[in-house]
């Protein structure tokens, strides 16, 4: 098994071309003609929103989907691969998100899986397969050893496993499914390195990202997906946020957040001396009628995790929540929903969407018993409503039968924002409600939470995403290590910037931090 | 990785228009697919016998092999609920063991005849609570907690039947067991009203839709505001009451009962219930898949037997039905997700 990688013949053409590739899934069309030529020894970003159909275009490259329609040529030749195996062994090697290394076995168990080196027919050589990982360890920057168990390695490590594992297999393509997302700045460099090396060796790479920093640095061409259609490809030299931006979302960054900012009502809700005595400390504060306050703040500062507590999901340690200048009492998320309050959590599939119900019950989940006598349901009414919801939301949904589980990201929150629009919530707590939702869905988001407004509904609203917290929010509290650490906007006088959020989100203010309740 | 939607590549000129009508036909052929369920198999198996032993096919002969299934369609139907809610019941076999014993028991009590039956389903329901508080306020393991229930009920059994055969040959319930209504014996009208029940609870009534949210996402069931305990101790009240009422069955039947009655009935209930198509990690499933189900299983136990097929022959060829019937049902709900 050779590990070298040489250029393809004379790099006169593309190692990989995709032409007019389609593909739908039961009442929804993820690709619509896509058209991709990749040249050996280039790094190839691959950009589009969450939703835009990449995933379904790299399945489709490792033989897991197969389009309805369109051709793969592979050097030259129109291809078919009818399973996974097929493509890697055709040289197209693959590093998902989610990384499949097998955490009991060795790195070089790992890398040879599957096709393990023999030793008299049936013995398993490990010594000879130790000594072969290494090397491409060595030639990857590796700083860990062949023979160490691979539930050790930092998720980076893993990465590099797998991409050994892509050496192998003699790939000539290898594609990476957002790698970066879960490394750290450090990190990041070193899998840089590693893919400049691989480039500089004539590796053809297709980086799939939506972080621009990333492609700026790495790409050499970039081509944008929007919607499940191609929409064109830029050289180096032409690449320009603004541009790429414009490609991606198909209007202008500015157009983007049309957001009217909200003279604040009267006092909602009220929250004193929240603490759950150890990811949230003493929280206070107070969310107005007609308001959108922000919940800013790195990963792991307790924004979930305060909004948890608030809805009664987790059991706190004190603290009173009080609506309309009523104290609550809240045990469990029933009892918040009883009073008025809503909440979307921040892991859709895993808290709140039922995948294998139908769309209709999803969103019909709260109202069943304002839809029913004596507990009978009544079928008329709940179709009513959830036909209702679909079009008022703008579900792209075949029937209101379809399993939820079959639609994508963005309306699936749709169904979950649906399910708590039906009981008129007077606070709407909403958690990365955009996260892994596709730009036309995103914006139709951000303008429903203007009609909920106009409605006098206050919400609450947490995202990592700070350009968004910046364009939606009237007011931002901003969280670190379970406190709240600051206020931006409202009658503090301060600016909502993405600055000013992260001067308080990090602890460079400490000091001279003006503590906004 | 290789969980894709496996279809032959169209060809090249196939125009977006008609790919998406060809997607969605292929979803209305799925939706149609799995209303029938495992149905197509049922008629099968039955043409089969009906083709290989004349007497199959009489009506004497079919309505017995329903009256043999009806205690197994009581148990599969307790069972359904629980299975939805991603839990699993072992103890049906041995509350129905314990419930018989205790109907058989009180109905020799002179005075207390009449509670005979009563006190049946009542000891199945306290058991069945008790089992579904247990999962759902300690967060035990079903498997685990059904497991001891399991066990610790067919004790009580032995010891409520004082390790002998119970018997009253003047039971008073024994029109439950031996009586008809017109053609149709007492045991089959129970059977097929409790599935229409339970059908009419799981998929007419909030709690139905409940079940299923608890047992698709028990988180996301908990955070839309469903009190999923009540749903977990209902499913599990609803298996004991069933396996209670599968008691008096038996012992109606019978006019007697011992402790080791309903040994290794859960196995049946079980099997019966995945033929039918439920999912074993709850929220996909409905009860009348499960009667299709228990009636694949009777019919084979029945025509098997016609066919002078050997006991040990029997089991061999059961089991085998059973994993090649779920083989075909995963088949054909392959690439639901996509």
């Amino acid at each position: 098994m050779s590990t070298s990688i040489k250029a393809g013949p004379g790099s006169t053409q593309p190692i990989l071309e995709v032409r007019q590739i389609c593909k739908s899934f039961p009442g929804v069309r993820v690709l619509k003609s896509v058209n991709l030529s990749i040249w050996p020894g280039e790094v190839h970003a691959f950009m589009g929103e969450n939703g835009a159909g990449k995933s379904t275009l790299m399945k489709i490259l490792a033989g897991a989907y197969h389009p309805d329609s369109g051709e793969i040529i592979l050097d030259g030749k129109t291809v078919q691969f009818r399973t996974p195996h097929e493509a890697r062994l055709a040289g197209i090697g693959i590093i998902y998100q989610e990384l499949t290394v097998a955490p009991n076995l060795t790195v070089s168990g790992n890398v040879f899986l599957g096709s393990e080196l023999k030793r008299l027919g049936f013995m398993t050589d490990t010594a000879e397969m130790d000594r072969k990982t290494q090397e491409v360890l060595n030639r990857l920057g590796a700083r860990f050893k062949a023979t160490q168990r691979a539930a050790h390695l930092a998720v980076a490590e893993q990465q590099q496993v797998e991409i050994a594992r892509a050496l192998f297999y003699k790939s000539r393509v290898l594609v990476m499914d957002e790698p970066t997302a879960a490394l750290s700045d450090r990190e990041t460099d070193r899998l840089f390195e590693v893919v400049r090396r691989l480039r500089s060796e004539g590796m053809a790479i297709i980086y799939i990202s939506h972080r621009m920093a990333e492609v700026y640095e790495l790409a050499d061409r970039l081509s944008v997906l929007r919607d499940g259609e191609y929409v064109g490809e830029l050289k180096r030299a032409e690449f320009s946020a603004d541009k790429v931006i414009e490609m991606m979302v198909g209007r202008r960054l500015e157009d983007f957040y049309k957001h009217a900012k909200h003279s604040a009502g009267r006092v909602v809700l009220e929250v004193k001396n929240m603490s759950d005595g150890d990811r949230v400390k003493n929280a206070n504060f107070q969310l107005r009628q007609g308001e959108v306050l922000g919940l800013a703040g790195l990963v792991g500062a307790g924004r979930t995790e305060l909004a948890r507590l608030i809805f009664g999901a987790d059991k706190r340690k004190s603290g009173e929540v009080y609506l309309d200048g009523k104290k609550l009492r809240i045990n469990q998320p029933k009892d918040a929903i009883r009073a008025g309050i809503g909440y979307v959590p921040e892991d859709r599939k895993l808290q709140g969407v039922f995948l294998q119900m139908s769309s209709g019950e999803n969103i019909t989940m709260n109202i069943l018993g304002r839809c029913a006598t004596a507990g009978v349901l009544n079928f008329k009414k709940l179709t009513e409503r959830a036909n209702a919801e679909v079009k008022a939301m703008r579900v792209r949904t075949a029937s209101l039968k379809q399993r939820a589980g079959g639609l994508s990201g963005g309306n699936q929150q749709k169904l979950l924002l649906a399910r708590w629009l039906e009981i008129n919530p007077r606070v709407l707590i909403l958690d990365e409600p955009t996260r892994g939702v596709d730009v036309g869905a995103k914006a139709e988001i951000y303008a429903l939470i203007q009609q909920l407004l106009e409605k006098g509904m206050a919400v609450l609203f947490i995202s990592s995403e700070l350009p968004e917290i910046v364009g939606v929010c009237d007011r931002v509290l901003v969280m670190r290590e379970g406190e709240i650490t600051g206020e931006v906007g409202g009658e503090t006088g301060i600016e909502i910037t993405q600055q000013n959020i992260m001067k308080f989100a990090t602890d460079v203010t400490r000091s001279a931090s003006t503590n906004g309740n | 990785m290789s969980h894709g939607v496996h279809q032959p590549m169209a060809t090249e000129g196939t125009t977006e228009t008609s790919a998406l009508a060809a997607a969605k036909r292929k979803e209305f052929t799925r939706s149609m697919i799995e209303l029938a369920g495992m149905l197509p198999v049922l008629v099968i198996i039955c043409i089969l016998f009906a083709v290989l032993t004349p007497n199959f096919l009489t009506q004497n002969n079919l309505v017995n092999v329903v009256r043999q299934a009806s205690i197994n369609i009581v148990l599969a139907a307790g069972m359904t609920f629980v299975i939805l809610t991603g839990g699993i019941d072992l103890a049906v076999g041995s509350v129905l063991g314990f419930t018989a014993v205790i109907a058989v028991v009180v109905s020799l009590i002179p005075a207390l005849g009449w509670a005979a039956v009563p006190a049946a389903l009542l000891a199945g329901l306290v058991v069945g609570v008790l089992t579904g508080a247990t999962v759902a306020y300690i967060g035990l393991p079903p498997f685990i907690v059904t497991l001891g229930t399991y066990t610790a009920i067919r004790g009580l059994a032995y010891l409520a039947a004082g390790g002998t055969t119970v018997i009253n040959s003047k039971i008073g319930f024994a029109w439950i067991g031996n009586g008809y209504v017109g053609p149709v014996p007492w045991l089959v009208v129970i059977a097929l009203l409790i599935i229409a029940v339970s059908a009419f609870i799981l998929h007419r009534t909030i709690l139905g839709v409940h079940i299923y949210a608890v047992g698709g996402n028990a988180q996301a069931a908990r955070l839309t505001g469903i009190a999923v305990p009540f749903v977990l101790i209902f499913a599990y009240g609803v298996s004991g009451l069933l396996s209670g009422l599968a008691g008096v069955m038996s012992a109606s039947r019978l006019y007697s009962a011992q402790g080791q009655l309903g040994i290794g009935y859960e196995l049946d209930a079980i099997a019966s219930v995945i033929l039918g198509g439920t999912s074993f990690v709850g929220g996909i499933g409905t009860v009348f898949g499960t009667l299709i189900g228990a009636l694949i299983i009777a019919v084979l136990n029945n025509g098997l037997t016609l066919m002078n097929v050997s006991f040990y022959w029997q089991l061999v060829i059961k089991g085998a039905v059973i994993i090649l019937a779920v083989m075909l049902d995963k088949l054909r709900t392959r690439g639901q997700a996509g």
